[in-house]
């Protein structure tokens, strides 16, 4: 995996959030304020455009641009967070021009690490750290298990899909949903569906350039 | 989207720049008073920076106007970061709105106790440390329909922004050092307790649709600023009746001392007119006195709105002499002007 792996990842992205932003919002509008799908849509809209104006930088490089662009465009809690995650996923790399199936292990445990950090969430609490944190571990144990990366990041999406259906009984205890209290029973959260959009488009990824 | 638009029931050109097109009107509105500053999307006041002069600024979602660019000015915010409607602002604008007012005396940020209000505040003032200037964060979290724990995001910041903005702004005007006017809006959110109602939802201009359906007949308890549900829905009992939960939520939890002399904020969602505002205020005037507890200053209108909900809030805030004494100060800004 390299650069192009990066880039075709937000790439998809963009795509994936773009298709499903009426969707987001309609599942941010029950239990938050609706903006999640627009958030998105116009955080990665600038990602894509910064990566098509920037001239070769390594795939970490590529992560801590597609970081700062997310914190410096959304707004809202899914910029810091997601900008701060891909910012941290960027700097495991450092300046190497490829990476493997280990090294992207450690890359999105890092993005884990910094949105547990900053949102102050555990698994349970009904957010995005719901779907991420299993897709987490998932990645690990197929890649340490002599998975091929293809397969290890489709298990890690089921795990991350497994993550977010399990947020829907559950009652939000962070964010804004957490202000509905009980009501906030039944319903899917918003920040775990759009993390399950990322992980499909970095096995989408993957596929493309492994 | 012309269509769009037009099935929309809103005064648009185009939804994704209803936010820069009403900040443009607002400074063209109050030349006297503020400046846009377009590139960083921020509200300044004319003057700023005043050296010398501790600096406050807020900012967060759009939606919510006059809160924040309609309060800078005179004796009150020097500058305001407002975002995206609903949508929390990014650090860039913090950090220029941050940079723009510093006179040197150190710059402090009154923050909603949202998540994304709260994250991207604090890298801002991450940034401004690195830049070598003084900030301080308060986060306002006075709604008391939000169950506080160390479970959860914690209470939201409502209608007492309003008051600490107005309270400790007056006090940085009068020369206070940032140590004061932090220790100010600390206060006054210490002593402040929200709880708001809404009658219907409101439409953000992104998506163009309500953000809950409220069947006739039916009233929201406990709502926030966003569009969001209450916490519970009721039967909309008579205006006395409503009153009395939104009196009996706010004093059980401020718990004021017999006596107690408090500014009550009777504050408009954005939908529902002065006229039954105005009825409101009576009836929580007259219960709050006989609850035994002296309603001596108030403030009646729409300051802290979600889009067109109709609905109302009350914010109560446990006064000293101090309090009185700054709030009583003049203030001159777009929505908020007396003594001047």
């Amino acid at each position: 995996m390299d650069a192009a792996t990066i880039t075709s990842w937000m790439r998809e992205i963009d795509i994936a959030v773009r298709a499903e932003r009426d969707h987001l919002v309609q599942l941010d509008a029950a239990i938050g304020d609706g903006d999640h799908g627009t958030n998105m849509v116009r955080g990665f809209e600038a990602v894509v455009q910064a990566l098509d104006s920037d001239g070769g930088s390594p795939p970490g490089k590529l992560l801590i641009l597609a970081g700062r662009t997310l914190v410096s465009t959304v707004g809202g809690a899914s910029g810091p967070l997601w900008g701060s995650a891909l910012r941290s996923g960027g700097r495991v790399l450092g300046d190497q021009a490829t990476f493997d199936g280990m090294e992207l292990v450690e890359v999105l445990a890092a993005a884990l690490a910094s949105v547990k950090d900053l949102g102050t969430a555990a698994v349970g609490d009904k957010t995005m750290v719901d779907a991420l944190e299993p897709a987490v571990r998932v990645l690990r144990e197929r890649v340490d298990g002599g998975a091929s990366t293809e397969e290890a990041v489709a298990a890690a999406r089921e795990a991350a899909e497994g993550g977010m259906q399990a947020t829907v009984p559950l009652q939000a205890s962070k964010g804004r949903a957490s202000y509905l209290g009980e009501r906030s029973i039944g319903h899917q959260d918003p920040g775990a569906t759009s993390t399950v959009f990322i992980l499909r488009a970095l096995e989408q990824a993957v596929k493309e350039h492994p | 989207m012309a269509i769009e638009t037009r099935k929309m029931r809103k005064f648009l050109n185009d939804p994704a720049q209803v936010v820069k097109e009403s900040l443009a009107g607002l400074a063209a509105a109050h030349l006297d008073l503020v400046r846009y500053d377009a590139a960083a999307q921020i509200i300044v006041r004319k003057d700023a920076p005043r050296k010398g002069k501790v600096a406050l600024i807020s900012g967060g979602g759009s939606g919510h106007e006059p809160l924040h660019g309609g309060f800078v000015g005179l004796g009150m915010l020097d500058a305001a970061c407002p975002g995206e409607v609903f949508t929390s602002p990014v650090p860039a604008q913090m950090l220029a709105a941050t940079k723009a007012v510093d006179g040197g005396a150190g710059v402090v940020h009154i923050v909603k106790n949202y998540t994304g209000d709260v994250l991207n505040f604090k890298l801002a003032a991450e940034d401004a440390a690195d830049e070598g200037i003084k900030v301080t964060s308060v986060v306002i979290d006075d709604d008391v329909a939000v169950q506080d724990s160390l479970y959860t995001a914690g209470r939201r910041g409502v209608g007492a922004t309003v008051l600490a903005e107005k309270i400790a702004g007056a006090a940085a005007e009068g020369g206070a050092d940032l140590a004061k006017v932090t220790d100010l809006v600390k206060r006054v959110n210490d002593r402040s307790r929200s709880f708001g109602v809404a009658l219907s939802s409101c439409v953000p201009p992104a998506s163009g649709k309500a953000i809950f359906e409220l069947p006739e007949g039916q009233i929201e308890l406990g709502i926030g600023i966003h569009g969001e549900p209450g916490r519970r829905r009721a039967d909309l009992g008579s205006a006395s009746e409503v009153v009395d939960v939104i009196v009996e939520a706010v004093v059980s939890d401020l718990k004021p001392k017999r006596g107690s002399k408090v500014l009550a904020f009777v504050n408009g969602m954005g939908g529902t007119p002065l006229l039954e505002l105005y009825l409101l205020y009576g009836e929580v005037d007259k219960k709050l006195r006989a609850a035994g507890v002296e309603p001596v200053r108030n403030l009646v209108g729409s300051y802290i709105t979600s889009l067109e909900m109709a609905g109302a809030s009350l914010t109560l805030l446990e006064l000293d002499e101090e309090l009185t004494k700054l709030w009583d100060a003049p203030v001159h800004t777009p929505a908020l002007r007396w003594g001047v």
